[in-house]
């Protein structure tokens, strides 16, 4: 015993056994224990793949990231050409998965939430219609949804030069959907800066209204002056300017549509089975949430006079989201990490390209799996991390 | 004390024994009685399982026969499937012992993957097959195509090369496999097919009615495909590349399935007496039976035989000899002598 200690704790004496039998000291023993297993199998493995690769000869480095890749990518959202760098061909993936992502993740919200809500419906038909689908969808794995989605996409719709053609200017083909491209005038700027006028316009009126209810009880209309301010503002703009936007028509041009913006099918299946899926998901997760609020707090609320509307506003979806927005940040990430299997179908993301071709003619696969597994961490964490700050705002709070 | 002794000794001898495994793949593949050898997933000809479930073809071939030399029993061969993006991965790893699945010897695999090409067995190059509803005759009206393309090989590659030297686009469309490239052509998804024209004239030979396509002219790049194994194991590479030297040279000396088993008993030719084991002990120097020529011969016949039962013109496949002659009949196909 030191005289340290006996300062520190002047009231009790410390000897060797009490490491064990004091919970306190107890409790971080076993953790250094933890973490010290934790870092050998880590320092275990490393050293294992690092010997292992010696004794194949190979060196472990990123400089292949700054060579040409040498391949083309037929969707991108930046500019790629087959002498662009691996790593500008990991970004076009990246941007890739991530563009699949969040499309994935607002048609899953919009088509969940419906399910839900109907798998609630007092009509028998729309309620066993969604239980069917829920059921169905969500016990079939979600690679056969992406390769029956891309079948069904690539088999049925007609070839490009027998494109279905709707008014000259949208295309659809199994080369996949062709839309008009707009492309801005110089004044179209103005429109853009009035929109984001408008939503700064929106938020600040919203303050005010809510501090003039707290003073005096009178309400705004809100909801109305928001949506003349981002939508109805712009387009006046819009046409005060003179419709400043043209229009990149698709035409067919040899062998494929050319100009225009094309969703092809490998996107438009990736997309619609994640979404299809993870909506069954989400319905359930909708259903729980709003099952969950007892109904007494909806009978409170009428007996106090509230409006249905205004119930449902007020007193039921705040607290069914308390229970639907941590379950339905796992979902957010699963699509995320799902979108992976698009290698299945051909489209490009990041595991197509850095973590597969760029891998394959490299060889450098431990540099490349530990890119895509960087990658998906930090996705999964930026996800998780939005999700549980829009939680802590929702969450109860008690005073 | 003496138990820790014998326990340091046994630790030590594993440590040896599991040491030289790593460098003698022949011994290893003696020990567990069988090859295993990587194949593709199927390309009709090069390889398909047959009625009966087996791998047969082109390319498990050369398996049969590396098996046959080793043990004298072509099938003591174990097939593990690999597309072109996991091939070198499970070689590298050890998952396999070799690898037959048309693969393009190239520098980098040479040098930066730590292969060792022990040969050729086809002499390829890349082209082009299109419907022939599009009217196109050559690969320079190709502009604006959709192409489907195998991934993660020397294909994908060319194919860049080639349309941005020529200032022309196109869709790539990334597949996986042979048979996803040949749905997707099928219904349209891409206008062009490109591979090795000889996996080209394959897949062809399986469309409903394969004269309604070609092949285009061009051939724009060279793609010899050969067996390969790890760096570093010269006895193992020395087994496959002599093997198929064998069967080269078999065709070469009129060595066939049919007459191998009474020339084994000696001819007048001192080269075949050697090949097959009559003369000299040639096997015995990279760690093989001394009859290892005769039964890998016997067991898959002579590389003239090989093609002509699987890809040649009397098959669906319908392949010339072309540049796979041998080199006494105006192709480059050469074997080292067997001295």
């Amino acid at each position: 015993m030191t005289d340290a200690t006996a300062l520190s704790r002047p009231t009790e004496s410390f000897s060797l056994s009490k490491l064990w039998y004091d919970k306190k000291y107890r409790s971080v023993i076993l953790q250094m224990i933890a973490m010290a297993i934790l870092f050998a199998a880590i320092f275990y493995l490393a050293g294992n793949a690092v010997s292992n690769l010696e004794k194949l000869g190979k060196t472990f480095g990123f400089d292949f990231l700054s060579q040409p890749a040498g391949y083309d990518i037929n969707q991108r959202l930046i500019e790629y050409d087959s002498r662009s760098s691996h790593l500008r061909a990991g970004v076009v993936g990246l941007l890739n998965t991530i563009l699949v992502a969040v499309c994935g993740i607002i048609l899953a919200t919009i088509l969940g939430f419906a399910l839900g809500v109907m798998r609630l419906s007092p009509n028998w038909l729309v309620n066993k219609l969604s239980y069917c689908y829920i059921e169905f969808v969500r016990n079939v794995p979600v690679l056969v949804h992406i390769l029956l989605i891309h079948g069904v996409l690539v088999t049925t719709l007609p070839k490009a030069k027998q494109a279905l053609n709707v008014g000259d200017q949208f295309f659809l083909s199994n080369r996949g959907l062709y839309v008009p491209k707009p492309i801005m005038e110089p004044l179209f700027y103005l429109v853009i800066a009035t929109f984001v006028g408008g939503i700064a316009y929106a938020w600040y009126y919203r303050r005010q209204a809510r501090i003039k209810q707290e003073k005096t009880g009178a309400q705004s209309p809100v909801f109305w002056v928001s949506v003349g301010a981002i939508i109805g503002a712009p387009i006046a703009a819009f046409l005060i300017t003179g419709m400043p936007l043209a229009w990149e028509i698709p035409e067919l041009k040899g062998f494929n549509f050319r100009g225009g913006l094309a969703l092809k099918p490998e996107f438009i299946s990736l997309w619609l089975a994640l979404s299809l899926y993870t909506a069954a998901f989400i319905g359930e997760i909708v259903r729980s949430g709003i099952q969950a609020v007892s109904h007494g707090q909806t009978e409170a609320a009428s007996a106090l006079g509230l409006p249905r509307g205004r119930t449902l506003n007020l007193v039921v979806i705040p607290q069914a989201l308390r229970v639907i927005i941590p379950p339905l940040n796992s979902n957010y990430m699963n699509i995320t990490k799902n979108s992976s299997l698009a290698i299945a179908i051909g489209y490009m993301d990041v595991v197509a390209t850095i973590g597969g071709i760029s891998l394959n003619q490299t060889g450098r696969e431990m540099e490349c799996m530990i890119i895509v597994l960087g990658i998906y961490l930090c996705l999964s964490l930026i996800i998780s991390s939005i999700m549980n700050w829009y939680n802590n705002r929702i969450k109860l709070v008690e005073r | 004390m003496k138990k820790i002794t014998q326990v340091a000794l046994a630790v030590a001898a594993f440590g040896v024994v599991a040491g030289n495994a790593q460098a003698g793949t022949l011994q290893d593949v003696m020990a567990k009685g069988h090859v295993q050898c990587g194949i593709s997933t199927g390309v009709p000809g090069f390889a398909f399982t047959d009625d009966a479930g087996n791998w047969q073809g082109f390319d498990p071939a050369v398996c049969q026969a590396v098996a046959a030399a080793i043990f004298g029993d072509a099938s003591a061969v174990k097939y593990t499937t690999t597309t072109g993006k996991t091939r070198f991965t499970a070689l590298a790893s050890g998952e396999v012992d070799m690898l037959a699945r048309n693969t393009t010897w190239t520098f980098s695999r040479d040098t930066d993957l730590q292969f060792e090409f022990t040969g050729v067995n086809y002499y390829d190059g890349q082209g082009f097959m299109v419907s022939k509803d599009l009217g196109v005759t050559s690969a320079k009206e190709l502009d604006g195509a959709s192409v489907c393309i195998q991934t993660g090989t020397t294909t994908e590659l060319n194919l860049a090369d080639f349309f941005r030297t020529n200032g022309m686009s196109y869709e790539a469309v990334p597949i996986e496999t042979n048979d996803e490239a040949r749905t997707n052509y099928i219904a349209g998804r891409c206008d062009i097919y490109t591979t090795d024209a000889s996996g080209l004239a394959a897949t062809r030979s399986t469309l409903d009615d394969p004269s309604a396509h070609i092949i285009m002219p061009e051939i724009i790049s060279k793609e010899p495909l050969g067996p390969l194994v790890r760096h570093g194991d010269h006895q193992w590479g020395d087994v496959v590349r002599w093997v198929l030297n064998a069967l080269i040279t078999a065709e070469e000396l009129g060595v066939t399935q049919a007459n191998v088993d009474e020339m084994a008993a000696g001819t007048n030719n001192p080269e075949i007496n050697r090949m097959l084991g009559a003369e000299g002990d040639l096997g015995a120097m990279t760690g093989l039976p001394k009859d290892f020529g005769h039964q890998a011969i016997k067991a898959v016949g002579n590389y003239g035989e090989v093609f002509e039962r699987f890809i040649g013109p009397s098959t669906p496949i319908g392949l010339e000899r072309g540049l796979n002659a041998l080199w006494t009949q105006g192709g480059i196909l050469y074997s080292p002598p067997f001295r």
